[in-house]
């Protein structure tokens, strides 16, 4: 050991470079180890994690470096074994921690391309056949069944069809696809190839958005690194310019063609005409990320996991107020408590948790009341929830839930793309009415206008934008209504005093 | 500044002869904004030229996007995150004190979500992202940025 140079293996990601990781690996390197440079684990609360022989040394900063090296600094034990890593089911997240994210070398020695070799060898039909057996559902939020968006696509007559993935990962409370365009980017692609195997595309579109220029460089290094072993599949990245409606696939089609992001009635669905008016799958990433491992190992395997009509694993992130924070892969059927308070240790601030925001922007509100809710699309359903792309924000009983219901009025207000007028119109009218609502004028009567409203946004919008917004606002309601009614002005005032 | 003769250049770099002309409208215009910081009148109208469409279409996806300015940028920019994961971490109570210490020098924009959400709060300068930020961190970036 004396002689050999220590192995140091220090996350990338730009979570963990948020955090100061370069620092940390420049003084490794000074102390004369080699360093590593692989994709987090997803124990967020512990970045810059370094592992030295399987060992975790969490919250590393440079100082600490002799420490860790001499075996004297205080260790997490093995990683792998650590409970947060050891209880999940990791599929998609499989390489997490342990592969160089554009090394082909790490890749191949991990089972890489085995699924791309496999469907080469398969009929287009027998692809799409495997996909519909594995039960896989859109991860972007919408749950529709892949194999049969894929199966439309294949029955499609046309001169040129297109794959598309949706990396405009913009909800708050998600970072999944951020976390496999920076660790495993070769997946995502090896996903997209076996999507146009199987549906007769040679041309697919990564759109990524601007907010993450690591993933985009990522990504953008590992399509050219591995162009020869995809082709003549080919991948373009594009980047997307700060518009979150742009996550929404009609508005992202346009944003590819050069023009506005706005929404697209449909019909025509996009697997019948999409980009550039062809048959075009156009999939969240996570839904083509999964797609090698169904290949590979078949796609009952893959729907031996999971609950009802929720087959397979979800990639869960736990974020927000809460004291373990990550990337927490597992099938479909864990409760919602489970994950905030026994996986994430609940909140960071150590006071009581009080909701979690489950979907993102678009997402209700679940008070801990419902936090038996299991992680199943139908269940979530059944409450006026959503799984979304199944990011979890949590809230402590610091939450003024009039402020959050109003910020999901304002954020829909600035991000509408204006093309219709339940949303363009609603949310500004919204955010108004919530002002009134906080300021305790006409409260009774300025609930029932956002109720109102909130029923024209939820069944008049074109997207899920404007159609969604409603289930923050309402949920917000329904489950603390004292944020709303009543709003005691001393409790303002402490919580101005509490936050200045 | 002039943004004319490099514009040419910029265009012919995007296109594949494959996919119609107007489809490398995003990247053309990423890359205008980033070598010139901003897009102009001037070059609206090349470019509806160049990709044969006309002004307004040209000018509408301009104005769109929040990544496309149509004039220069007078001050550095810190963009912070304030979507809910970030508020539910405290960045709301960063606020008044970062723009107070920003006023005049540095521009605190607003973004929703960096993707750092188990971290928060969390702000990007250029490509460089922050995360866990304390007053002290916040007031660090704007010193830098100033």
């Amino acid at each position: 050991m004396s002689t050999e140079k220590r192995i140091v293996r220090i996350s990338d990601d730009a979570l963990a470079l948020a955090l100061g990781a370069d620092k940390v690996a420049a003084a490794f390197e000074k102390a004369g180890a080699t360093v590593q440079r692989v994709s987090s684990w997803g124990m967020h609360w512990l970045e810059p994690l370094i592992e030295i022989d399987g060992v975790g040394y969490g919250n590393a900063a440079p100082g600490d470096v002799a420490a860790i090296l001499a075996g004297s600094a205080p260790s997490i034990g093995r990683i792998e074994d650590h409970p947060f890593i050891a209880e999940q089911q990791r599929l998609t997240f499989a390489r997490a921690g342990k592969t160089r994210p554009l090394s082909l070398e790490d890749y191949a020695a991990t089972g890489g391309w085995i699924g791309l070799d496999k469907a080469r060898a398969m009929s287009a039909q027998a692809i799409v056949e495997e996909v519909k057996a594995s039960g896989l559902r859109g991860r972007g939020g919408a749950g529709f069944p892949a194999g049969i968006k894929w199966d439309t696509v294949r029955n499609a007559r046309a001169d040129q069809k297109y794959i598309v993935c949706n990396a405009d990962e913009g909800d708050s409370g998600t970072f999944a696809d951020r976390m496999v365009m920076e660790g495993d980017p070769y997946m995502l692609i090896e996903g997209m190839a076996i999507a146009g195997l199987a549906v007769g595309a040679d041309k697919g579109y990564v759109y990524i958005r601007s907010e993450y220029p690591h993933a985009i460089a990522k990504m953008r290094a590992a399509v050219k690194h591995c162009a020869h072993i995809i082709a003549p599949f080919s991948i373009e990245i594009r980047v997307g310019a700060g518009a979150y409606v742009c996550g929404e696939e009609t508005s992202l089609l346009n944003s590819l063609e050069g023009r506005r992001g706005e929404v697209r009635a449909k019909p025509p669905l996009p697997a019948i005409k999409g980009l550039f008016g062809k048959p075009t799958v156009i999939n969240n990433l996570l839904t083509l990320a999964a797609i090698p491992w169904i290949i590979e190992h078949g796609g009952q395997a893959y729907a031996d996991y999971g609950m009802g009509r929720s087959r397979g694993t979800i990639p869960v992130q736990i974020a927000g107020n809460v004291k373990y924070g990550g990337l927490y892969e597992t099938a479909f059927g864990i409760s919602l408590g489970d994950l905030v308070n026994r996986i994430g240790g609940g909140t960071a601030s150590g006071r009581p948790v009080r909701c979690a925001q489950v979907g993102g922007p678009l997402g209700a509100y679940v008070p801990v009341e419902q936090f038996h809710l299991p992680f199943d699309y139908e269940a979530f359903a059944a409450v006026d929830a959503l799984i979304g792309h199944a990011g979890i924000t949590v809230f402590d009983d610091s939450v003024d839930m009039a402020q959050m219901a109003r910020f999901a009025l304002e954020f829909c207000a600035a991000e509408s793309c204006g093309k219709c007028t339940p949303c363009r119109l609603g949310s500004t009218r919204g955010v108004e009415v919530m002002d009134q609502i906080i300021a305790g004028r006409d409260v009774e009567k300025n609930l029932g206008l956002i109720e109102d409203l909130s029923d024209t946004m939820k069944y008049g919008s074109l997207c899920a934008l404007g159609g969604f917004t409603p289930y923050p606002v309402m949920s917000a309601i329904k489950y603390f209504p004292e944020d709303f009614k009543n709003r005691d002005l001393t409790r303002e005032s402490e919580r101005a005093g509490e936050h200045a | 500044m002039t943004q004319e003769g490099g514009i040419a250049e910029i265009v012919v770099r995007h296109q594949d002869g494959k996919t119609p002309a107007r489809g490398a409208l995003l990247p053309i215009l990423h890359d205008i904004q980033a070598e010139y910081g901003h897009i102009s009148e001037e070059t609206v109208r090349e470019l509806a030229a160049a990709l044969n469409l006309t002004r307004a279409e040209v000018h509408g996806v301009v104005s769109f996007y929040h990544d496309f300015h149509s004039k220069p940028a007078p001050l550095p920019a810190i963009k912070l995150c304030r979507a809910e994961a970030c508020k539910a971490r405290g960045v709301e109570a960063l606020v008044p004190d970062a723009e107070r210490a920003a006023a005049g020098r540095v521009k605190i924009e607003t973004v929703y979500c960096l993707g750092l959400c188990s971290v928060g709060p969390s702000a990007m300068v250029g490509s460089d992202v922050h995360a866990a930020l304390t007053p002290e961190k916040l007031n660090a970036l704007i010193e830098e940025a100033a």
